[in-house]
C-alpha cells in the first residue's frame, strides 16, 4: 500500500511539473521566445523523475500485481523515458515556435503516460 | 530530403512529425504487444491494430522527408480508419484493439483531429507552394 502511494505521488508531483511546464511552453510560443536554460533543467528533472517512476515500477511489477498487463506497463514505463530526450533532440532541429511546439507536444505526452499508468495500474 | 522552406517537416510540419511518431511508436507497440501476449483472443482487431501502426510510421517517415503525395496517400488512409474504426466499435469490447477505437477516445481524441490537421497542412503548403510558382 506503502508503495503504491509512494507511485502515485510521484505522478501527480510530476504530472503537476508536466502541466505547469506546458503552460510556460505556451506561454512561450506566444511570445514567440525560445526556452531558457531554467526551462531545460525543468524538464531534465522531469526526466530524472521518470527514471525514478521505472525503478518504483519495477518494484510494483515484481511484487503482488495481481492482473496487471506486465508488458503494456513496462512498456509504457520505459517508453515515457524516451519522449522528452527525442522531444529535445527533434526540437533544436528547429529553434523556432515550432521547436518549442516539439518540447509542449512531449511534456503533454509524458502527462498523458502518467495516467495511462494510473489506469493500467487501478484496472489490474 | 530537400530543406527548402516550404518543406513538410518545417514549422507546423516539426510537430506533426514528432507527434506522429509518438503514435507510431505508441500504435506499433501496442499491437506488438498483444500480439504477443494473447494473439488468440482477436487475431482480426491486433492485426489492425498492427496496421495503424504501420500507416503512423509511413506517415512519420513521409512528413518528414517531403513526400507529400505519399503523406496525403497515408494520412486518407488513416482518417478513413479511425472513421470506420470509430464506428464499428464499441467502447466496451474492443476498447482495447486499436488506438482508432472509438474515434480515438482512449487518446484523446488526438487520433481523429491528426489526419484533419495532417490534410489541412499538406493542403496549405501546395497552395503556398502555387502561389510562388505563379
Amino acid at each position: 500500500m506503502a508503495r503504491l502511494a509512494r507511485m502515485t505521488t510521484l505522478q501527480i508531483v510530476l504530472g503537476t511539473v508536466c502541466l505547469v511546464a506546458a503552460v510556460w511552453l505556451v506561454v512561450l510560443i506566444v511570445l514567440d521566445r525560445l526556452p531558457g536554460d531554467l526551462l531545460y533543467g525543468v524538464l531534465a528533472l522531469i526526466e530524472i523523475g521518470l527514471v525514478g517512476q521505472l525503478v518504483l515500477g519495477l518494484v510494483q511489477v515484481a511484487g503482488d500485481h495481481g492482473d496487471l498487463n506486465v508488458a503494456a506497463y513496462v512498456g509504457y514505463l520505459v517508453g515515457s523515458l524516451l519522449v522528452l530526450p527525442v522531444a529535445f533532440l527533434w526540437s533544436v532541429g528547429e529553434r523556432t515556435r515550432s521547436g518549442t511546439g516539439v518540447l509542449l507536444a512531449g511534456v503533454l505526452a509524458v502527462a498523458f503516460l502518467f495516467v495511462r499508468l494510473q489506469q493500467l495500474w487501478s484496472s489490474r | 530530403m530537400s530543406d527548402r522552406p516550404l518543406s513538410t517537416r518545417h514549422g507546423l510540419g516539426r510537430v506533426l512529425v514528432f507527434v506522429y511518431g509518438l503514435f507510431a511508436v505508441a500504435a506499433t507497440a501496442r499491437a506488438v504487444v498483444q500480439l504477443a501476449t494473447d494473439a488468440s483472443l482477436a487475431p482480426v482487431a491486433y492485426t489492425l491494430s498492427l496496421f495503424s501502426g504501420l500507416v503512423y510510421i509511413v506517415a512519420t517517415w513521409a512528413l518528414a522527408t517531403d513526400r507529400r503525395r505519399v503523406a496525403i496517400v497515408t494520412i486518407l488512409v488513416e482518417l478513413t480508419g479511425v472513421l470506420v474504426i470509430g464506428t464499428l466499435s464499441h467502447p466496451d469490447d474492443l476498447d482495447q484493439a486499436s488506438v482508432w477505437s472509438d474515434y480515438g477516445n482512449g487518446y484523446g481524441y488526438v487520433p481523429l483531429v491528426l489526419p484533419l490537421v495532417g490534410l489541412w497542412w499538406l493542403w496549405r503548403l501546395g497552395r503556398q507552394d502555387g502561389n510562388a510558382v505563379s
